[in-house]
């Protein structure tokens, strides 16, 4: 590195140092940078709005094959549960004595399926299906919910257009509810 | 070849028969007087000399890693043996066997959602990125390299217990799904000031390196306040049912919001709304709205000796003790009762009273033989008064499920037998 460049970089740490606080360094210098291709390999969190997202597509009729051979040992042929969450059904009962929470009924958000299917399932094989094929398997299940047609293929975009029935009913914490 | 699960006892070795015989008082909850029974057959009382004085013991450094007494060995965690599956399940500690408010590091309650991993920590790397001028990757040895702090705090899952029948029947069922340890770790306000919050930052998502990616989404205030990055507890390395090598742990907040393997801090601008904080850790009303990011676990007590499957020996003195916490300070007062809650008197509380800590509180009593119902209520420093189960159920619904923190009260019969008053 030449000389001039150094006194460079040392004028900008000062004048970052002067200009924006303790902030502008690292107080204690550990760790090391992490670059943008190892945060894009780590990075699967999906926003509700669909933030992140990947590229690709999937259809509901590859998802119901995805789900017959990884999903429906656990959560049934038609989602209705078992080892696993039932994934169908119930909407309309969230409200009701015996409520029946699935992903249809009580989901806010149809990009979280994305999500949590791509982080934590099938559960024996967590993180092996494409992305292709968590975006037909969430097809599927939004279908066997009646969210989606039954001819549907999603992607980024499509995915996070769907509206979830119970979007509107998640409130803050009230706590404490009890007075005395 | 007979099927592993049908053991015939008498195919077990002579010492494990022998302990188990003589471990019979544990196991059965029995409360006092159980020793004079356990000796009887030999001349292990006054006047005769115990057999364990007559012969040197086991040599030094014969457990490298100690265990307890085999006598103890019906003080284990306690897990229901009907689960659908126990990848993810929970189980819990043996409030009713343990004294003081630390939890032994090998009876500590334990809830995964994708099983337990193993971690090799030379290859366990934390990512923190986003909202940040400068995204850092630590190892484990770095994140050691920080200045360290050590705080005791009890750490509780959301749901402990639920609010339907059936209730639990031990001090254990019923809320054994909370426990007390001093944690080691380094301040996460520290770590992201390493990286440098942006002014925009305002939640960070935490991850950890289990088969679940487990996922929750933490208010900026919580992570500057009294947030920590934990790698020790109770002085020795986290037990990998605690989220070897690293974890988060966030005082008063309800467990699985303390990620354990944390390998990933995404610092942002709203929550991510993950499967964990939207269809499960939500709390449902009756009228079908279901509250989100409620995160404090609220005041909370059980009396936990005598209490459900144990037996008071005979009237006279007998000590009521049992455990307080709350997620929003530090414990002030434990009021008891012993007449089904009639009459509250305040208990002792044992020094310290330690913030987010369990404190343990302390009453003598007098049965007098008759049938009694005995109950414990927390005051916590913000003067919450901790509440009674119908109390909860009239405002929440039993479809709540998660943040029970209703008083328990325990039914003494004539005989000495101790059960649940609201099972």
């Amino acid at each position: 590195m030449r000389l001039r460049e150094m006194c460079g970089i040392a004028l900008a740490i000062v004048l970052c140092a002067c200009g924006s606080g303790a902030q502008a360094q690292s107080p204690y210098g550990i760790g090391r940078p992490a670059t943008p291709a190892e945060i894009a390999g780590w990075n699967i969190d999906i926003g509700r709005d669909g933030s992140n997202l990947p590229k690709g597509r999937g259809s509901v009729s590859r998802g119901r094959e995805v789900f017959a051979e990884q999903c429906a040992s656990c959560h049934g042929e038609k989602g209705e549960g078992g080892l696993g969450d039932r994934l169908a059904g119930g909407q309309g009962t969230i409200g009701a004595a015996k409520p029946i929470r699935t992903v249809g009924s009580y989901w806010p958000y149809a990009p979280t399926l994305f999500d949590y299917i791509r982080r934590a399932m099938p559960q024996n094989a967590p993180q092996s299906l494409s992305d292709e094929d968590v975006y037909a398997v969430s097809a599927y299940v939004l279908n066997l919910n009646g969210l989606v047609g039954a001819d549907a293929t999603l992607d980024a975009k499509s995915l996070a257009a769907v509206k979830m029935p119970n979007r509107d009913r998640f409130v803050g914490d009230a706590r404490p509810d009890v007075k005395k | 070849m007979s099927s592993p699960i049908d053991v015939d006892d008498k195919s077990a070795p002579t010492t494990r028969r022998r302990f188990l015989k003589g471990g019979t008082a544990v196991a059965s909850g029995a409360l006092l007087g159980a020793g004079a029974a356990a000796g009887a057959e030999t001349n292990n009382l006054p006047p005769g000399i115990p057999e364990w004085m007559k012969a040197p013991g086991e040599p030094t450094g014969g457990q490298l890693y100690g265990a307890p007494s085999p006598f103890e060995e019906g003080v284990v965690k306690n897990i229901s043996k009907t689960l659908k599956q126990y990848i993810s399940a929970s189980s819990r500690t043996p409030l009713q066997e343990l004294d003081g408010i630390i939890t032994p590091n090998g009876l500590f309650y334990e809830r995964h959602h994708g099983g337990v991993p193993t971690i090799d920590p030379a290859q366990h790397r934390l990512m923190l990125h986003g909202l940040v001028e400068r995204p850092l990757i630590f190892t484990i040895d770095d994140l050691r390299r920080f200045p360290s702090e050590s705080r005791i705090h009890f750490l509780e899952c959301s749901g402990n217990p639920g609010y339907t029948k059936p209730y639990g029947k031990t001090a254990s069922d019923l809320v054994g799904l909370v426990s007390c340890a001093e944690w080691t770790g380094v301040s996460l306000k520290l770590v992201l000031q390493e990286a440098g919050l942006k002014p925009e930052a305002k939640w960070v998502v935490a991850e950890g390196a289990d088969a679940a990616a487990l996922t929750r989404s933490i208010p900026i205030e919580k992570c500057l306040e009294d947030a920590m990055l934990v790698y020790s507890q109770n002085g020795e390395r986290l037990r990998p049912q605690q989220g070897y090598p690293l974890r988060l742990f966030l005082p008063g907040f309800e467990g699985n919001m303390s990620v354990k393997w944390l390998r990933r801090l995404h610092v942002t601008a709203e929550p991510v709304y993950s499967r964990e904080e939207t269809s499960k850790y939500t709390d449902l009303l009756p009228d079908g709205t279901a509250r989100e990011f409620s995160f404090y676990m609220e005041a909370k007590s059980i009396i936990t000796r005598p209490s459900g499957g144990q037996r008071l020996s005979a009237p006279g003195f007998h000590e009521v003790t049992g455990i307080a916490w709350s997620g929003h300070g530090k414990i002030a007062r434990v009021e008891v009762s012993v007449d089904d809650g009639r009459n509250w008197q305040d208990a002792r509380l044992q020094e310290p009273v330690l913030t987010r800590a369990l404190t343990r509180f302390r009453l003598p009593w007098q049965w007098d033989g008759k049938p009694a119902v005995i109950q414990s209520r927390a005051i916590d420093e913000t003067g919450y008064v901790q509440p009674t189960l119908a109390e909860l159920l009239a405002v929440r619904g039993e479809n709540y499920f998660y943040h029970n923190n209703a008083i328990w009260p325990w039914r003494i019969a004539a005989d000495g037998e101790v059960t649940n008053a609201l099972a």
